[in-house]
């Protein structure tokens, strides 16, 4: 805000500076304009298209809240409202404790390996949500592997749930965890060592409080993936019904787009109080570490060491188990009368689910949405955080940025539906083609991104740009080689967020692919579906080691830009 | 896709050559098709057909049946697809009722059965086979745990068989939907809702599509699944231990049938398609794997079909079908779509 007050000031001061720069606000702002503009298309209005959508029957006439009530007094469809929130709760309270005592683990204890815990329990980020769920019915199926640890219970209903929304979610846990922990000040625990603290009490009044924002966090986003996934409980669910699946039924099983419409928006409110909270939370949290403070240092304790690294071992060793019951599974030629391996169940063109191509549409597809979303994204941040005046058209492009976090995969996409496929909309003809999914995945993956955008460039002293100002540099160019050079590692974070999640994502694109535009991730959903468990085994492994691969390109680039762009950083 | 792309570099960025190249091309029409046909069987029967049309490409849309209709109702306003070709007969008279069918009476429509096709004046469809319930029993995993075979539906409601039954949710299948409307037309409405109250004490869980119960019952996840003769002798084939079972007292079925969506600009091509689909040749593909097609006479036995299919049949009668299916549906959900609160 400051900075923003200052570079108006000075270019009043001088007269000939407002042209030159006016003109350069002029076009940069258009840009912006622009930008805005299509957030409001593509996140706006669809949303609106569905909110509208939920208050009529099938007519299209406005029936108000007839729906809601319906819903809540059909018990099949209101019990899935319970079922959902329960899930959801001991799906937060399981992957909420494992995320802190590993990061507690990798932040405060002296284990070794801490490098390759990081990189293993991080794995499952990179597969689709469906890998985990089928990997548990070849380990708990009724021909499963692991059946008796079961001890007669099935694993289809909530435990498969439990298990497969807990393994999927975890990585996103522990990657906010991380951040919590790692601030901390010694000067407090020196003290309470002085003050002749047991460990215990030292933990409860010093460790627990400082990361009290960050597990409050971890519980909220936890808490609203689980509940608006549809991956999980669509392959291991049973007949356990939950919203997510809801939706899906009333929209592909009975044509009830109005009853999906309200099913959504019932989805909606948990992640917008979510949001809310993260908000909240996000303004509370920035004043915790002062200048003063001395960076915490792990001391050996061998009691608390010996016991993260089994912990540690413990969970990797679950991750891996998980992961290589689905390679094994899928390299199986006939599940359980025919143990020999073989490549049969890679043929992914006799399956439903549109083949092979569809591994190729969705790599063509996460290679659009990346460069497409990264450049979009980033510059659309820039401007937000760095072109002076234009207050109020800011103030609705950081709101409509920011609302995609709100809005479940699912919801997104019948909002697509609603708003892309209606006659009278001028952009219908892009329902149906790849377009359509790219634009659907940046919108939907639109936040997080913003923020690593906003948070890079925040970084970047101001002064850049009024000093740029002052010798007539476009803006442009300031942005071009100042800006987007040091800021390059977190682009390369946007980049590969972008494409990991087209990968993987299943929500949003399940109702909006088509014949030529079948994507992998989808293709995993309709042959599980179909009863084709292993292919769809096979192509979600495929799609993770695709992730993976992804992953060490991100490594191999950000390592080599890192020497030739970030070397500012060292004094 | 990379041949399309070439294409389209070559018509941008190439001279004139490339061009005359694009016209050969766009004179072959591409038809969007959308269809309920098992997946592996979908390149076989666009090959068939372009070995007498090559000059219409067909663009499938494959999804279950529930699906398929749920897609063809969503693009209402604005239909995407030009034909479609393969999709249970009542769901396309339920697209007929919200009249998004085109009419069209094709070359060859007096050949068929009266039974497959719309006898109305100005007919919308044309049927093409007929796929019959059935059930797969696994050998293997019934002798473990000392499941006996059943022979017929009523079979299935004894205790001994609790938790051990699959069957398709019919709100999602089409599979599932003609069985519970062929037991209603079996024991009659009050009979068919008790049976189906029995049945659901046994069954462990409902799938969502009508070829899932039997591919579990085929890798032994459930010895017993409710599914449909054509998937099957299919996995039967593939070397499943499975014994294909079609209960004595009938057996529902519904047919693939073909229609032309209403507002396509490819009309002429879609009628050449249709034309086709109830042509001699084309029944003669289905038989290969329905053993009851549209074409009288033309039906020779099917691997693992029963010789006397189209006795075990019941008198269908689909316009009942249709016209109660939301209703049916709805009564269905009610009862039995909160299974896993009930335990």
């Amino acid at each position: 805000m400051e900075a923003t007050l200052t570079t108006t000031d000075t270019s009043s001061q001088k007269q000939p500076l407002i042209r030159r720069r006016s003109w350069d606000e002029w076009a940069l702002g258009c840009m912006m304009i622009v930008g805005t503009l299509a957030l409001v298309v593509t996140i706006v209005l669809p949303i609106y298209s569905l909110l509208s959508k939920s208050v009529q029957n099938r007519e299209g006439n406005f029936v108000g809240l007839e729906n809601f009530t319906l819903f809540l007094t059909t018990p099949s469809l209101s019990s899935s409202i319970g079922h959902s929130v329960f899930l959801a709760f001991v799906c937060t309270l399981i992957v909420t404790s494992l995320a802190f005592f590993s990061a507690y683990a990798i932040n405060r204890t002296c284990i070794p390996l801490k490098g390759m815990f990081r990189l293993i329990l991080v794995l499952p980020i990179l597969s689709p949500s469906l890998l985990p769920a089928i990997s548990l019915v070849y380990l708990f199926g009724n021909q499963g592997i692991l059946k008796e640890l079961l001890f007669g219970e099935s694993i289809y209903g909530p435990i498969g749930i439990i298990i497969g929304s807990c393994f999927w979610t975890f990585p996103h846990a522990l990657m906010i965890m991380l951040t919590a922990l790692s601030k901390s000040d010694a000067r407090l625990y020196e003290s309470a060592e002085v003050l002749g603290a047991s460990p215990w009490r030292t933990f409860v009044t010093v460790t627990l409080p400082a990361a009290k924002y960050g597990i409050i966090s971890v519980a909220f986003v936890v808490f609203t993936l689980v509940i608006t996934d549809f991956g999980v409980p669509k392959v291991i669910g049973g007949q356990y019904n939950v919203l997510a699946t809801d939706i899906y039924k009333q929209v592909i099983g009975q044509q009830n787009f109005e009853m999906g419409a309200t099913v959504s928006v019932i989805l909606l409110l948990p992640a917008v109080l979510t949001f809310l909270t993260d908000r909240w939370l996000q303004r509370r949290q920035s004043a915790q570490l002062t200048s003063k403070a001395v960076p915490f240092a792990p001391k050996p304790r061998p009691l608390a060491d010996k016991l993260s690294l089994l912990f540690m071992l413990v969970l990797s060793g679950v991750i891996i188990g998980i992961i290589l019951m689905a390679v094994y599974a899928s390299l199986v030629t006939f599940w359980p009368y025919n143990l020999s391996l073989s490549l049969k169940n890679y043929q992914f063109d006799l399956m439903d689910g549109g083949g092979w191509a569809s591994y190729w549409n969705s790599l063509q597809m996460a290679a659009y949405t990346a460069v497409i979303g990264t450049l979009f994204i980033f510059f659309q941040s820039y401007l937000a955080e760095k072109l002076s005046g234009y207050g109020v058209l800011k103030g609705f492009f950081q709101l409509f940025a920011i609302l995609p976090l709100a809005v479940p995969g699912l919801v997104l996409g019948l909002a697509y539906i609603f708003f892309f496929n209606a006659p009278n909309n001028p952009l219908n003809s892009i329902y149906g083609t790849m377009t359509i999914l790219v634009v659907c995945t940046i919108s939907h993956f639109y936040t997080v991104c913003h923020m690593t955008a906003s948070t890079a460039l925040k970084q970047i002293d101001p002064e850049f740009e009024s000093v740029s100002a002052s010798l007539k540099v476009p803006q442009i160019i300031t942005f071009w080689r100042v800006s987007l050079p040091v800021c390059l590692p977190a682009v390369l974070d946007i980049a590969s967020y972008l494409f990991v999640n087209a990968m993987t994502t299943v929500s949003a694109v399940v109702f909006l692919y088509s014949y030529n535009t079948t994507l992998a991730s989808v293709a995993v959903l309709n042959m599980d579906d179909a009863g084709d468990i292993a292919p769809a085994a096979a192509m979600a492994v495929l799609i993770m080691v695709t992730c993976m691969g992804a992953r060490v390109v991100h490594w191999f680039l950000g390592d080599v830009l890192l020497k030739h762009t970030q070397s500012w950083h060292k004094r | 896709m990379n041949k399309k792309t070439l294409a389209k570099c070559f018509t941008t960025f190439a001279g004139f050559a490339a061009l005359s190249m694009t016209s050969v091309h766009a004179a072959q029409t591409e038809l969007t098709v959308y269809t309920a046909i098992e997946a592996e069987d979908l390149k076989k029967y666009a090959a068939r057909f372009n070995e007498d049309h090559p000059e219409i490409k067909i663009n499938w849309v494959r999804d279950s049946t529930g699906i398929v209709t749920a897609k063809l109702l969503a693009e209402k306003d604005n239909p995407q697809a030009d034909v479609v070709w393969g999709l249970a007969a009542t769901s396309l008279m339920l697209l007929d009722g919200e009249n998004m069918l085109q009419s069209y009476k094709p070359k060859g429509y007096d050949k068929l059965s009266p039974k497959f096709k719309d006898r109305s004046e100005e007919p919308v469809w044309t049927g093409m086979d007929a796929w019959m319930a059935a059930v797969c029993y696994n050998t293997v995993e019934a002798e473990k745990l000392g499941l006996p075979k059943p022979t017929s539906w009523q079979d299935l409601t004894k205790p001994i068989y609790k938790d051990h039954i699959i069957m398709p949710n019919p709100n999602s299948s089409g599979t599932g939907y003609l069985d519970v409307s062929s037991w209603l037309q079996l024991f009659g409405e009050k009979d068919g809702w008790a049976f189906m109250d029995g049945l659901h004490q046994n069954i462990n869980r409902y799938t969502h599509s009508g070829s899932k119960p039997c591919k579990l019952a085929a890798s032994g996840e459930i010895p017993i699944g409710i599914s449909f003769a054509f998937r099957a002798a299919k996995s039967k084939k593939s070397g499943a231990p499975l014994d294909i079972v079609f209960p004595t007292e009938g057996l529902g079925w519904d047919m693939e049938a073909t229609s032309i969506v209403k507002g396509t600009d490819k009309l002429k091509a879609a009628q050449t398609l249709v034309d086709w689909t109830v042509s001699k040749k084309a029944n003669e593909m289905y038989n290969e794997g329905y053993a009851v097609v549209a074409m009288p006479g033309v039906a020779k036995p099917v691997e693992f079909f029963p010789a006397n299919a189209e006795e075990l049949m019941i008198d269908n009668d689909f316009a009942w079908s249709a016209q109660n299916r939301d209703k049916i549906l709805a009564q269905w959900q009610q009862r039995f779509d909160s299974k896993s609160e009930s335990k």
